[in-house]
């Protein structure tokens, strides 16, 4: 790890100031993406401004049909939260099946938002749910937030806040986890919304997180698992690695996806 | 509660291990500390054409910038290895040059070039990477089957086609013979995955030159640091014996990778007495990755033949072994004579031929890891026993028990000579704990739940407890491999016992001090177990290849019996009594059938007051032995796996794990247990999740544990072991030793387990889902399918 600077701002305003204009200076939340990847002298960030416990990040709430997650929360107390599980314990079933504890007690959902790395669970949930991510000048719609591997709609500077979920008429997460990093190597999230099916794919897409529309279609008609049995999942466009070949991606999302329906219900 | 042989006495070492206290070499800090970082190629095989080390140099708290011509200029020898091997023409093997620092060419990814002294590890890092390197790449090849095609990359220019050696055991035409007289022939392509050693522990070293005395100290991750002297000594010209000392306190973790002397301790050492200072270098787990010597790597064919009645007939292997760029210590022997030897397996083959061709790739070295030659040998013997019995329409438990071994001593075709066993009775106990009765019944009520339900068996053995000197040094090892003891009785009654052997994990402390608990009936408090410091103990071997046991132990009771012929000696003239009539019991020496006695803590101060000792006898109370084996020892086993697949994912669950196995003579069942624990977790590992990958051009693509996946507690099931026990007739305690059978046995069960569940034998190493899935698509894409 290289030297750097470390930032405790009272507010988060003054976070944005420290991060706005300064290409070296990083966010900090739970820094289970950040710190090993410093460790490894693979980022070198001259400041890091830490946001945890700031005022307007942290803490879960409920009404109006909405679940607000603040971006500070950790995935255990995601996981652990009465109105997530009542709510969508789907997304408390996620968040509890990230990582290990001690990472599951330092994580964060804004970090990993933020991350988007094509292989995290958190963004499946955003985009099936049809979440709105909540930063510190707008509320950006999962739809548009996740832009590929690693990259996102934020600006510099911009902060994630709280992430705002509709809930679902129902909702499930099926993971199948890479066996090394057990971070997902398919997971797919099925929701049943006001505004239909929605069925997010992540662990498999070269683009990092999609919708899988042909499934989408199949389920408005009828959502079952069986429902799902023809519809295909082109390999054109899945990661493919040492652990799974883009063809045994496809094949498994399509797995995944019945899993996920059937636990639905 | 006894603390005798037998018991399962808690192990001694756990307090300090547990609340923290355990003292690693990157705990240990010295005045005058520095550190080091090296500069390591980025490139599997490259020319260096220069160094530019200004930038490094220049920075604040550098010390030193040194590079291998430094290093060979001052005269710092070349890495051995300790097994020379003939090829099957006659000819001797051809060895590439190993300097601790490259000077020329690079040759995996991680050869290091340079090393970097500074005042703090993340500066000493820093300057490494300010160190400027001009590589020329040059076409890289990194596997084995590769690297022997006309054209490959050359790895070394005097290692033509990269062949180290080639070398042959066992009767080729009688092999022949039996093939072609054979009924049925069941022919093999097997590769067994190379895997990353892993110990908790990354290596790591302190190196402190007193120039007041001209003497070193060297702290280090090491299972044998008598040897590590040795060699350091004698071949890398650091320092003369008794001008070097090597410390290895507490080491966490070993399984092969740390028996070998790598560049980075000799590197430390040089650098120690290039800038006068305690220079300390430790591992990050990505060096590890890149740097500890791997294990396994094998790629072979083989044909096995029987007659009608399923009788082996005769057994004929090519394998080709993986060595990586340079020729580590033990690597040589490992695919020969800890590989070859191994090739009947339990079985009565009247006729073995084996060929193991040796290569160099650009990869880093392969050597022995937990089991060495011996997994290799077991998984390529296990498979071909089951594909033989699926394709014969046999079973595969019925196949194993009519070729088994039955009358001891029993000489291979393959050099070694078993002294006993008995397999059918651990089949036997294995099916039983393992209720194969009711696996029927277990596969169908699996089908109704959608899930694929195999059983597989592996029934093996190994040869342990390394080695008979003279016949070791007959097949080309430098060194002899003996252990040695000492016993000290102290004034007060204490004893320390100190051991050439090293435990890093396997529980010394403990199951040593069972012996001399056992033998006088002291307190198990009152025994020290010293090891680790060639200061301290006169000469030893150190421990791997299973040897602790059947070998250190051995000498700890020729001292112990020299010990207690002296204790009767005392005893008996300080109480006017016969010796024959001295009894110790219960840390009391007696006179049978009278109240006479003396404490064990009087005979200790008569010893050293040496006021009433026997007119010709020396005072004191200390005594040493050396053991050399007459033969290695013989720990076989049977194991059982259970596994469920899911047809849909090709995830596979392992549901039953029974081992049974005789290691001979037991001292402590639950280290042994614990020893079976972790062995068989290794091999499950090795079968399931573990593989380092190197792609074509020889980067390692498995370097961090995001990608090298390695066996965590919900991968494993709960073990059931039974012990089976035909003490080994060479050693005085009957004990065969325990450390590598779970690695050793584990890997072939759990794949033949897989194969029974999907129907066909196509799947290798790993198996991972992915591959599962893949082969039941092949096989029967109608299970297979969405
Ligand atoms: C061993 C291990 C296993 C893991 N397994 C999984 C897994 O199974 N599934 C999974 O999904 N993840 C997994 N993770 C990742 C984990 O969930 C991380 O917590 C998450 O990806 C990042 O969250 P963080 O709070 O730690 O963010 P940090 O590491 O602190 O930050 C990550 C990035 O986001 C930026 N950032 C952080 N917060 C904000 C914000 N509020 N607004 C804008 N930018 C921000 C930072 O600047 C940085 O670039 C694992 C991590 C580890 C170490």
């Amino acid at each position: 790890m290289y030297a750097t600077n470390y930032h405790r701002p009272a507010t988060i305003e003054e976070a944005v100031s420290l991060l706005t204009g300064n290409d070296e200076a990083k966010a900090l939340s739970g820094g289970q993406t950040l710190l090993p990847t410093m460790r490894q002298r693979l980022a070198a960030p001259s400041d890091l401004v830490d946001l945890r416990g700031l005022p307007g990040m942290t803490g879960v709430s409920a009404g109006d049909g909405t679940l607000t997650v603040g971006a500070a929360v950790a995935h255990a107390d995601v996981a652990g939260n009465a109105d997530v599980l009542r709510l969508i314990p789907a997304l408390a079933g996620l968040a509890g099946r990230i990582g290990d504890p001690a990472v599951r007690h330092m994580g964060t959902i804004g970090g990993s938002l933020a991350n988007n790395d094509p292989a995290a669970d958190y963004p499946a949930a955003a985009l099936a749910l049809g979440a709105s991510i909540v930063t510190n000048s707008r509320e950006i719609d999962a739809g548009d937030f996740f832009q590929g591997m690693f990259t996102t709609a934020l600006e510099d500077g911009e902060i994630i806040t709280a992430v705002r979920f509709p809930v679902p008429e129902k909702a499930a997460y099926a993971k199948f986890p890479n066996p090394a990093s057990r971070y997902a190597m398919v997971g797919v999230f099925v929701a049943r919304t006001s505004a239909g099916a929605r069925v997010a794919v992540t662990g498999a897409g070269a683009d990092g997180v999609f919708r899988h529309s042909a499934m989408e279609t199949a389920l408005d008609a009828d959502w079952s698992p069986e429902a799902l049995a023809g519809v295909a999942t082109p390999a054109d466009g899945l990661l493919s690695d040492i652990h799974g070949s883009a063809a045994y991606r496809a094949h498994l999302v399509g797995v995944m996806a019945r899993r996920a329906v059937a636990a639905a219900g | 509660m006894s603390t005798g042989i037998g018991a399962r006495v808690r192990r001694k070492e756990d307090r300090r291990f547990i609340t923290g206290k355990g003292r690693y070499t990157d705990d240990i800090r010295n005045d005058n500390q520095a550190y080091a970082a090296f500069v390591r190629s980025p490139h599997a095989h490259a020319a260096v054409k220069g160094i530019d080390k200004a930038a490094a140099e220049a920075m604040e708290g550098v010390i030193a910038v040194l590079d291998g011509h430094q290093l060979t200029g001052d005269g710092i020898g070349n890495i051995i290895t300790g097994w020379a091997i003939t090829s099957r023409d006659g000819s001797p093997m051809n060895i590439g040059a190993w300097s601790a620092l490259a000077t020329d060419r690079v040759r995996y990814v991680g050869d290091a070039v340079a090393v970097v002294i500074a005042e703090s590890p993340a500066l000493a890092r820093t300057a490494a990477e300010a160190v400027a390197v001009d590589y020329e790449p040059l076409a890289a090849v990194a596997q084995p089957v590769a690297a022997l095609a006309s054209g490959a990359p050359q790895v070394h220019d005097n290692v033509p086609g990269n062949l180290v050696f080639d070398w042959e055991i066992g009767d080729e035409a009688r092999a022949d013979a039996g093939l072609a007289a054979a009924a049925h022939v069941t022919e093999v392509e097997i590769s067994n995955n190379r895997l990353a050693p892993n110990a908790i522990e990354p290596r790591s070293a302190i190196a402190i030159h007193d120039e007041a005395e001209d003497h070193y100290t060297l702290y280090t991750t090491s299972q044998n640091p008598h040897v590590a002297r040795l060699v350091l000594s004698a071949f890398y010209n650091v320092a003369p014996e008794h001008k070097l000392r090597v410390i290895a306190p507490d080491v966490g973790g070993g399984f092969g990778s740390k028996i070998y002397i790598y560049p980075e301790e000799i590197t430390c050492l040089w650098a120690a007495m290039k800038t006068g200072r305690s220079v300390k270098w430790t591992a990050e787990r990505s060096e590890a990755f890149m740097t500890d010597a791997h294990g396994r790597d094998h790629v072979t064919r083989a044909r096995m033949g029987f007659d009608k009645n399923g009788r082996i007939t005769a057994f004929k292997v090519d394998t080709i072994a993986n060595l990586g760029a340079y020729v580590s210590l033990f690597a040589t022997a490992t695919p020969t004579y800890l590989y070859g030897t191994l090739l009947s397996g339990q079985y009565d083959i009247p006729a073995i031929y084996g060929t193991v061709k040796a290569v160099n790739t650009n990869t880093v070295p392969v050597d022995a890891y937990r089991g060495a030659g011996r997994p290799e040998a077991t998984y390529l013997i296990e498979r071909t026993m089951d594909i033989a019995a699926r394709e014969m329409g046999m079973d595969p438990a019925e196949l194993r028990r009519i070729n088994f071994i039955k009358a001891f001593p029993y000489q291979t075709q393959v050099l070694l000579n078993y002294d006993s066993g008995d397999f059918p009775a651990l089949l036997d106990m294995a099916q039983k704990a393992a209720d194969t009765a009711g696996f029927a019944q277990r596969k169908a009520e699996a089908a109704a739940r959608g899930k694929l339900r195999g059983i597989g068996y592996s029934t093996f053995i190994e040869a342990c407890g390394l080695a008979p000197s003279a016949a070791a040094g007959s097949l080309g090892a430098g060194v002899g491999l003996w252990e040695s003891a000492e016993v000290r009785v102290n004034p007060v009654g204490t004893v320390e016992v100190l051991t050439g052997c090293h435990s890093h994990g396997q529980s010394h402390e403990t199951t040593f001090a069972q012996l001399v608990s056992d033998r006088f009936g002291i307190p198990i408090e009152n025994i020290s177990i010293v090891h680790g410091d060639t200061d301290k103990v006169q000469f030893g071997m150190g421990t791997y290849g299973s040897r602790s046991g059947p070998v250190g132990m051995s000498a700890v009771m020729r001292a112990l019996d020299k010990v207690e012929a002296k204790v009767r000696k005392i005893v008996a003239h300080q109480l006017e009594a016969s010796e024959d009539d001295i009894e110790i019991v219960a840390g009391e020496a007696r006179v049978a059938g009278t109240d006479r006695k003396m404490a064990w803590h009087e005979i200790g101060l008569a010893a050293y007051t040496a006021h009433n000792l026997p007119a010709d006898m020396e005072p004191g109370l200390k005594e040493g032995a050396f053991f050399d084996p007459v033969n290695f020892s013989f720990p076989s086993g049977c194991f059982i796996c259970e596994v469920e697949v899911d047809p849909e994912t090709g995830v596979t669950e392992i549901v039953r794990f029974v081992s049974a196995d005789d290691f001979g003579t037991i001292i402590n069942p639950m280290v042994v247990e614990g020893q079976v624990h972790g062995g068989v977790t290794q091999g499950i590992g090795q079968a399931l999740l573990e593989q380092v990958v190197y792609d074509e051009s020889g980067q390692l693509l498995t370097g961090s544990y995001m990608d090298y996946c390695m066996p965590r507690a919900d991968d494993v099931p709960s073990y059931a072991i039974a012990h089976g026990c035909t003490p080994s007739p060479n050693n005085p305690l009957g004990i065969k030793g325990c450390g590598e059978a779970g690695a050793i046995g584990a890997p072939p069960a759990v794949i033949n387990a897989i194969a029974d569940a999907i129907g066909t034998d196509d799947i290798s190493m790993p198996a991972t889902p992915q591959k599962v899935w893949e082969a039941l698509h092949r096989a029967r894409p109608a299970v297979a399918a969405e």
